[in-house]
């Protein structure tokens, strides 16, 4: 047989799936089979392309053609035009809001222009659920390198060489990481990956095990070689299922060709990787949390030292990294530490994903390399703000982190530049807001997170946070006073400074970064009683204008509450200390006769 | 599946599996490879286009050349279909016209392989159609 000629890639993530991208390969297959182009084209069903604003994604190889939000009616078309005759189907063609112009291929976009993709490497490329493609790509190639050429501790060099730090928050030197497990000695050591991702906007993780399954696999074998364990265990969230299946279809796999189990590729070095299921709870997320629920007991944290590389799962040397931090390794391995090292900033190397939600147009998935610059990130690759509205903040970290303004847009973006700003990398969310989001009710949402999370073991953590939210929302209903600002800082620091682990050491983050960064704002609550974005309910006002009110008396009808009083052909009036802001009136008057203020 | 023994055996076995994502590596970076073009407008394809465009991407595979070949709209030589433009890392595109399968083979033979000029070539005053 010959090759195929085309290749048709298919985003099989999660977003795409939920708009029926799997219907669209079904029915490809199908009407190319009833036409004998069967064996000209190949469906490809592959990891997110990172587009996911536009989904489904299609796009057609050699040519890079990059359709959007293509639907299973599209598919004959696409056959028609694209495949038989050669012409791109210009409906389906990426318009950039932008420039006003559709797209011809992927290569055009300003999406993927200044994107680098080493972790997400093979999500949109390779089928994850055939491990062949997987070999094709060097899949399991820099196992095999490691096991025939390197020492454990020549394999542990070439990663703290590479610079490569933790993806999952902390930026801890990998390699450092792995020494630190290869050197306790035990009869028994693991090898955990951790999947659990519960910063909420948070996607990266979710999409490198449905894009590529195998790449964290191959990793955590490698891992197992340096610091001499045989056994991997993967704890992810029960909430991704189809990530969960891919990694089963992967193990499977694995074993099969005896890439995982009993001396593998010969060399006597065994190795296994089962998956422990979360219930998704952000505590677990954290190391100690994590092992205490893959024990079978509480999530909850517990203090450090010591550390899981002395005593973690089981008692036993654990090696605890974050599903990015694998994904990098099978590539340093193969293209060694100084290239990894040549890309990134001074002490940040590499690249980063990034998980983009918000006020923002390309809401997605991106690998860009560190020392990009927010405006780079937000403008060029996010394509701006959504609605042509002005830019505000953006949050980094999650509900750890912190918010970074306009005057940081110029920060390159790394480990040390982000925290010196008072934010974090955090594992890779950023929620872009503008003019229209209240920095006092965003400070409020990422508290109310963190106090559903809080496991509740130290108090500083179950009741500082409880109460700053409530200072937050006496603040956001009008009720606030100055000394509240006040308390709210103060609070904030002491929980930073006695809370038990990283939740609470770091939930504080977003209320004193918003403080810093909008004071004013929060000033203009408790003193003006005003809401500049109009996003606080009880700091609205409706209001009858005088001059416009023809005393109809339609809205004191409509009112639920009973609030507007007034004669017949007389103005009206809202008692304020009744309404509930509810906007029926408003909506009602037909002579623009009630304002918000 | 059988299991793979050896680092030796995984790599043969890549070898042999590469060929199934060599066009998607091409694709990733076409300026490093021979791309071919296929004009494909209505009176190409009546003209013979498809036919060259099959031709190409079996022959270059069977001659071991890594190449991409893609079929593109119409190039604006309709008097001169079936027409085809070649881009040889490093050298200026060119466009011929008038190919037929014969044709086709001296491309690949003559012109790719040993950069020997050919006849039927299309003086390049046109616009690259992708940009
Ligand atoms: C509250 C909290 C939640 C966390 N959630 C995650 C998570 O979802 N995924 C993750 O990889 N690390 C998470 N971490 C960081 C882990 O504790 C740990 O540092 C990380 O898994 C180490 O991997 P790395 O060195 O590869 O980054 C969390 C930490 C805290 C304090």
């Amino acid at each position: 047989m010959s090759e195929y000629k085309m290749h048709m890639m298919v985003c099989g993530g999660t977003g795409c799936r939920a708009s029926e991208s799997d219907t669209i390969v079904e029915k490809m297959k199908k009407e190319l089979e009833y036409r004998n182009l069967d064996e000209d084209v190949q469906v490809v069903i592959t990891g997110c392309f990172g587009f996911c604003e536009k989904g489904p994604i299609v796009k057609m190889l050699p040519d890079n053609t990059f359709y959007t939000e293509v639907k299973p009616d599209n598919v004959t078309e696409i056959i028609d035009e694209h495949i038989i005759k050669g012409r791109k189907v210009q409906s389906l063609l990426y318009v950039d809001p932008n420039k006003g112009q559709a797209e011809p291929d992927s290569k055009h976009m300003d999406f993927y222009k200044k994107q680098i993709r080493i972790a997400l490497r093979n999500c949109g490329f390779i089928n994850p659920e055939v491990v062949d493609e997987y070999i094709a790509a060097d899949g399991y190639e820099a196992l095999g390198k490691v096991l025939a050429d390197y020492t454990p501790e020549q394999t542990i060099d070439i990663i703290k060489q590479s610079g490569l730090r933790g993806r999952g928050g902390g930026g801890f030197p990998t390699g450092l990481k792995w020494q630190f497990a290869a050197q306790n000695e035990a009869d028994k050591k693991y090898v955990v990956c951790n999947a659990d991702e519960g910063d909420p906007g948070a996607f990266m993780d979710r999409s490198i095990l449905e894009g590529d399954p195998h790449s964290v696999l191959e990793a955590m074998a490698i891992c197992g070689y340096t610091m001499g364990s045989d056994e991997g265990i993967i704890y992810i969230r029960a909430e991704y299922p189809l990530a969960i299946e891919r990694l089963h279809i992967a193990i499977k796999q694995a074993r099969e060709y005896g890439l995982l189990g009993k001396n593998i590729l010969g060399t006597g070095f065994d190795f296994d990787i089962t998956l422990r299921y979360g219930a998704g709870a952000f505590v677990c997320g954290e190391e100690t949390a994590l092992i205490h629920s893959m024990e079978g007991l509480r999530g909850e944290p517990t203090v450090k030292p010591p550390f899981p590389a002395e005593s973690g799962y089981n008692g036993k040397p654990t090696n605890v990294n974050n599903v990015e931090t694998f994904a990098n390794i099978p590539a340093i391995i193969l293209k060694g530490a100084e290239w990894f090292s040549a890309i990134g900033t001074e002490k940040s190397k590499g690249t980063k994903v990034f998980a983009l939600a918000g006020k923002i147009n390309n809401v997605g998935l991106i690998e860009v390399p560190m020392g990009t610059t927010l405006r780079e990130v937000i403008f060029e690759i996010g394509g701006g703000i959504k609605d042509g509205k002005k830019f505000k903040a953006v949050q980094t970290g999650g509900p750890s982190g912190g918010c970074l303004t306009e005057k940081h847009l110029d920060t390159p973006i790394d480990f040390d530049n982000l925290l010196a700003a008072g934010s974090m990398m955090g594992s890779g969310g950023m929620i872009v807001m503008d003019e229209d989001d209240c920095m006092v009710a965003m400070a409020k949402f990422y508290l109310e997170f963190t106090v559903e999370e809080s496991c509740g073991k130290c108090a500083p953590c179950r009741i500082g946070n409880k109460r700053l939210h409530e200072t937050l929302d006496k603040i956001t209903e009008g009720k606030g006073t100055l000394h509240d600002l006040e308390l709210l800082k103060n609070m904030s620091n002491v929980i930073k400074d006695t809370s038990l682990c990283g939740l609470g050491q770091t939930s504080p983050n977003p209320v004193l970064s918003m403080l810093e960064h909008f004071y004013d704002e929060f000033l203009g609550h408790v003193s003006d009683h005003k809401c500049e974005a109009g996003q606080c309910k009880s700091l609205l006002k409706y209001n009858i204008i005088e001059e416009e009110c023809v005393g109809c008396t339609a809205c004191a009808r409509v009112c639920p509450v009973g609030c507007i009083s007034g004669e017949k052909k007389e103005v009206h009036i809202i008692d304020q200390s009744i309404c509930i802001k509810c906007g029926a009136c408003m909506d009602k008057c037909k002579f623009n006769a009630i304002e918000l203020i | 599946m059988a299991k793979v023994k050896t680092l030796a055996d995984l790599r043969k076995m890549k070898s042999e599996l590469q060929s199934k994502i060599q066009l998607r590596e091409n694709a990733e970076n076409p300026e490093s490879v021979v791309q071919i073009r296929v004009g494909m407008a209505t009176s190409g394809i009546a003209s013979g286009a498809k036919e060259v465009y099959h031709y190409f991407t079996e022959e270059m595979a069977k001659r071991n050349i890594n190449g991409l070949t893609t079929q593109v709209g119409d190039m604006g030589y309709c008097y001169a279909e079936p027409t085809v433009e070649v881009l040889v890392p490093g050298k200026d595109p060119i466009v011929f016209g008038y190919v037929d399968v014969k044709k086709a083979d001296q491309i690949i033979e003559k012109y790719i392989k040993q950069g020997e000029l050919l006849d039927g070539i299309i003086p390049p005053n046109y616009q690259n159609i992708n940009e």
